[in-house]
Formats: structure tokens, sequence, C-alpha cells
């Protein structure tokens, strides 16, 4: 007997169809790159060890997750309550994007089943070690600011009390740690005053790299509102993500200051009326991503739209993009019988498929978890 | 304990490639697949089975013709070497008799040291997977013949006495002395004597050393850059962080309980 047809919904969407499809190809390139080594799903090479993934899965991956320590800096050690509603989101923006960054980092290093080696062999000279301990120290912190949205799902309230009860010490060790890989991963590329062309290189690209993250949190903070309310079809705080961005354009500012004083002071301004893609890129950051950016945020019209905040955030996403890949990849000289670089397609598929895997994590939370309107201190199970 | 270091005589060298030859036979490197890109020069660069390379350029010899001009491509096993202090686990160190070593043991491949580098000399092993742990690969001063009481094959092949062996003093007080014997041989520079703090392999010859593609560096070391900011910036940083962030959250609380105070 028929008793009645019931038209059913896919249990699983097709974005979720889609993002497992880019995870799957990309755990297959994966096994590739175990097998055969890097140099089979990658056009790096002895003239260029480095490349797409540490350009943009690792320096662009750690300075946009820098939402996280900022979010969390202003609510707890600032005081400035309003902006709670947007922490756990901030937190697991940044949580995820460093999980992303170790995975991409297991397929980057040469001996990714080494890479807790950092943990018993000590070179305090070296920067990297700085890197790499202050991202493994920064992503147990994140861990642990995430738990809680874990501890009230399950009910589990003697270890969210904990959690609570840490969570000052927490936000500034966040907050120490963030500030010091942040910089670090600019004094990396301070080794290199001869290979680095003149306009992009100084000794302050530590101070640069932390300036670019701090102003790019809130952006990131503004990217992820506006694309979380659109999907998960929530309402944007707009008045919330205005005070926000209020604090951009000075962050944006000093930026600037620092890079034309910098050049100033070192007499190479003239550099910059040469056309060549190092200035070219220069002035395109500048004026494109910097100072246009600043004047949007700085009006309260812009702070209003919703349309508005989101493009200008998406000016200073790019304004990381760029200055990050500006030097440690575009701006790079190569010997002269170098083979130019551009990442292989697998590359891509690599790093496509570890944001895929990080965007169906953030769906996985935002749908199982109390990501959204749950106060800290409110009781579990409500 | 005395500093070795090689002297490269660019003078002397006649490109046979009798070194780069002896090295992959002492180091047992198997040859590598190349292709003709119109050059003597093969390999096109150093790589994880080339450790020592010639490198064959043609320039001006100042009467409308051209001449050859040789550089020895290898490590410069230098005096403070970026690598070393660029590994995060310490494979890279400098022994004190001279050679920069690498321990296979420890390398977890982040390849910094070859980013670091400012003679694009550290290479990878891009073919191994994972099971087949992929190293850096390097000159290594033939340091086991070292200490067997020889010198390193290069050295030992040399027909022109291109290369020399010895003291790394010693053998700056006689490039000194080749130069001023014959000036007209030589430009008047003793490269690695103090580029990046000085090198161990030291060069001189009739070309001036940019034209050979040798970096033109300044006399720190390149680390000191970085070590700067490794001993002095980051606890500086660490610890104003700690304390201003501190501070801020006392304040700003002091300030949250004074105000309820004033509510009630």
């Amino acid at each position: 007997m028929i008793r009645g047809i019931t038209l059913r919904r896919p249990p699983i969407s097709p974005a979720v169809v889609v993002l497992l499809g880019l995870m799957a190809i990309g755990f297959v390139v994966a096994m590739i790159r175990y097998a055969n080594g890097i140099g089979a799903i990658s056009n790096l090479n002895d003239s260029t060890g480095w490349g797409l993934w540490i350009s943009f899965d690792l320096l662009c991956g750690v300075a946009l997750a820098s939402g996280a320590f900022i979010t969390a800096s202003m609510v707890y050690l600032f005081g400035q309550e309003r902006y709670r509603s947007v922490l756990r989101p901030a937190i697991l923006t940044g949580f995820l994007g460093y999980l992303m960054v170790i995975v991409a980092l297991l397929v980057d290093l040469g001996r990714p089943e080494r890479i807790w080696y950092l943990i018993i062999f000590w070179n305090y000279h070296s920067v990297m070690f700085e890197v790499g301990w202050c991202v493994m120290l920064y992503t147990f912190v994140l861990a642990l600011e995430f738990s809680p949205l874990v501890f009230e799902r399950f009910g589990l309230e003697a270890p969210r009390r904990l959690i609570h009860a840490l969570i000052i010490p927490l936000a500034i060790a966040g907050a120490t740690l963030s500030t010091l890989h942040q910089s670090s991963l600019g004094s990396l590329y301070t080794i290199l005053p001869d290979q680095l062309n003149k306009i992009w290189y100084t000794p302050l690209l530590p101070l640069m790299f932390w300036l670019t993250a701090v102003a790019v949190g809130p952006a990131m903070v503004i990217v992820e509102s506006s694309i979380s309310s659109r999907v998960f079809r929530r309402g944007l705080e707009l008045d919330i993500l205005g005070g926000l961005a209020r604090v951009i354009p000075f962050v944006l500012a000093a930026y600037a200051a620092v890079k034309i004083g910098d050049l100033a002071g070192s007499g190479e301004l003239d550099l910059l009326t040469k056309w060549n893609l190092a200035s070219g890129l220069w002035w395109l950051e500048m004026i494109g991503f910097v100072l246009l950016p600043m004047v949007l945020f700085s009006l309260s019209a812009v702070r209003r739209s919703s349309t508005w905040l989101l493009f200008s955030a998406l000016l200073v996403v790019s304004e990381v993009v760029l200055s990050r890949f500006a030097v440690s990849l575009i701006n790079l000289s190569r010997p002269e019988f170098a083979v130019r670089y551009w990442p292989h397609p697998l590359e891509f598929a690599i790093t496509i498929s570890v944001i895929s895997a990080g965007v169906l994590a953030y769906g996985l939370v935002a749908r199982y978890l109390p990501l959204f309107g749950e106060h800290a201190t409110e009781p579990a199970g409500k | 304990m005395a500093k070795v270091a090689i002297l490269f005589d660019a003078f002397r060298c006649t490109g046979c490639r009798g070194c780069q030859v002896a090295c992959k036979q002492w180091n047992d490197l198997p040859a590598e697949v190349t292709h003709n890109t119109g050059s003597y020069q093969n390999p096109p660069r150093v790589s994880a089975n080339t450790w020592l390379l010639m490198e064959f350029r043609e320039v001006d010899d100042g009467d409308g013709g051209g001449r050859w001009a040789f550089r020895r491509y290898a490590c410069m096993h230098c005096v403070h070497p970026a690598c070393v202090s660029a590994c995060p686990v310490g494979a890279l160190h400098k022994t004190e008799e001279g050679p920069v070593l690498y321990h296979s043991d420890r390398c977890i491949g982040c390849r910094y040291c070859m980013i670091a580098c400012p003679f694009d000399v550290p290479t990878f092993q891009w073919n191994k997977g994972l099971f087949e742990g992929p190293v850096i690969k390097k000159c290594t001063f033939c340091s086991d013949r070292l200490s067997a009481g020889l010198d390193p094959a290069c050295v030992h092949t040399c027909p022109t006495g291109a290369l020399k062996f010895g003291e790394r003093d010693e053998l700056i007080a006689t490039a000194e002395a080749r130069i001023r014997e014959h000036p007209e041989r030589y430009v008047d520079h003793v490269y690695g004597k103090e580029e990046a703090g000085g090198t161990s392999l030291l060069y001189i010859g009739p070309v001036p050393f940019t034209e050979l593609g040798m970096p033109q560096l300044g006399p720190e070391p390149i680390q000191e850059k970085t070590e700067g900011i490794m001993t002095k910036a980051t606890p500086a940083v660490l610890v104003g962080m700690l304390v201003g962030l501190s501070g801020i959250y006392w304040v700003v609380k002091r300030r949250q309980e004074m105000m309820g105070k004033n509510r009630g």
C-alpha cells in the first residue's frame, strides 16, 4: 500500500559533498607526496625551497587566525564585554586556522614524522625555533580556550569551570605567544638582507608582520561573521562589528608610518620612483590595501553598512596576503640559473583541500556545539 | 685548534672539473640526468647528488673577445654560518676545525637553511618519500678524509694546484702574496677573508667576484641580525607583554569595580 510519498532532503548537503570531495583529493595527493617525495607533487626545487605552502598556508594562515587573540584580549583583558558574542567564533577560526597550518606543515616538512623534534632538540639562536615553539604552545592555548564548547555540549561542568578559572592567564599567554610568533614569522626573513629586494627588506619586518596581524584580526572577525550569518541564517551584529572596525584604521596608520619611515630612514624612498615589480607591489599594497581600508573604516557610514564593512575587511585581508607573498616569495632574488617557480597544480590541491577541511570543521562545530549566543558563564545544558 | 681552509685560485683553474668528479667518486654520488643548456657547465646547479660544481662563465677579456671564468660552487664553510644559526634543531653545526657538518638524524626537513644560506648551497632530496627519509645534502669538507690525515678529494685531484688545502691564516697570507707578486693576474681582493664574517673557502682570481656570481656581502656575520632579535628582542617582548597585559587587565578590572561601587 502506498502510505504517502515523503520527499526527503538529502542528509548531506551538496556543499558538504563538495568539501568532502576536495578533502579526499588532498588526501590522495598527500599520499603521493609521502610515497614519492615532495618533488612529486610540487615545483619546489633547490633554488626555491619554500613556495605556496609556506607563503599562503603558513604565513597567511597564521596571520589570518589572529582574530582569536585580538578578540580574547579585548573581551578578557580590556573589559570590552560587548564583543563577547563574536568571541567564540573568533576562537574557533583561530583554532582551526592553526590546525590547518599544522596539517599543511605535515605535507611541506621534509620529515613530518619528526615534527616533534623541536621539543627535544633546541637551537635557541634560530628564529624558526621560536616560531615552532610559540605555534605549538599557542595551538595548545587555543585548544583550551575552545574546550568549553565541548564541555558545555556534554555537560562536563567541572572541566568547564576549570578553564573558566584559567581564562585570564590563558588570554595573557595567548596574546603574548601570538605577538611573539606573528612577529618572528617576519624575523625569519631578516636573515636575507642580500636576497630580499631593498624596498621590502628591513630589520623591522617583525614589527610590520605583527602590525598587519593585529589589523587583520578584527577584519577576519568581520569576514567570518558576514559569511556565517549568511550560511547559518543568523542576524549580523552590525553594531558590534562596527565597533571592532574602529580599531583598524589606527593600526593601519601605524603600519603605514612604519613602512614609510623605514624607507625614509634608510634613504631608500627614491627606489619607489623606479617602476618595477617590487615597487609596483609596494604602491599597490599601500594605496589599495592600506590607505583605502584605513579611510573606509574611519567612515561611520561604512561601519554601518554590512556590504561596505565586508568589502573593507577583504581589502585588509588582501593586504596581508600580498605582503606575505611579496616578502617570502615574489621579491626574493634567485640565482641566475634558477628555474622560475610557480606552484604546481597539486600544490594548489593541497592548499584548497586544507581550507575545505577547515570550512567543513567550522560548519560541524556551528551545527553540533554551542558556538553562537552562549555566554561563557551561563550554565551548561541551557 | 688551527682552522682549515681551501684556497681556490681561479687564475690557475682550467675548468677540467676533476674536482667535481673526485667529489662524486669519494662520496659515492650518482650521476644526474640533465639536458644540454649550451654550456660545458653541467649539472646547472649543486643538488643532493652534486655537492661540488664548476661553473663556466664567459666574460669580456678587454680585447673585444671572450674568456672563460670558472667558479667553484660548493659550501663555503663559513666562519659564522647562517645555516647553523637558522636550523631550529641544531642539525648543522660548525666544528672547531672549520668544516660545517650536518647531522641527518636531527633534520626535520624544514629547509630554512636553504633559505638562509647566502651562497645557495644546501640542497634537498626532493624525490624521497616518507620512509626513505629525505635529508639536506652539501659538501662535508671531506671531514672523513681529514680525520684520516688526508686532504679533501677535490684538492687532491686538482692537476694545476688551483686548489690548496691548509690553515686558514696561512692560506690568506699565501693568497695575498700571490696577488702582490702578480697584480696583473688577480683582482686585488681575497674573497672569503671577511665576507659575512669570513669563510673557509678563499677565492682569488682574475675576474671581479660579482661577475662570477659571488654575492656581495659585508663583513658582519649574517646571523647577527636575527640573533640580536632572538637574544634581546624576544625576551624583552615576552616579559613586556606578560607584564603589560597583566597590568592592563588589573587596571581595567579596578576601574570596572570602582564604577560598580559608584553605581551601587
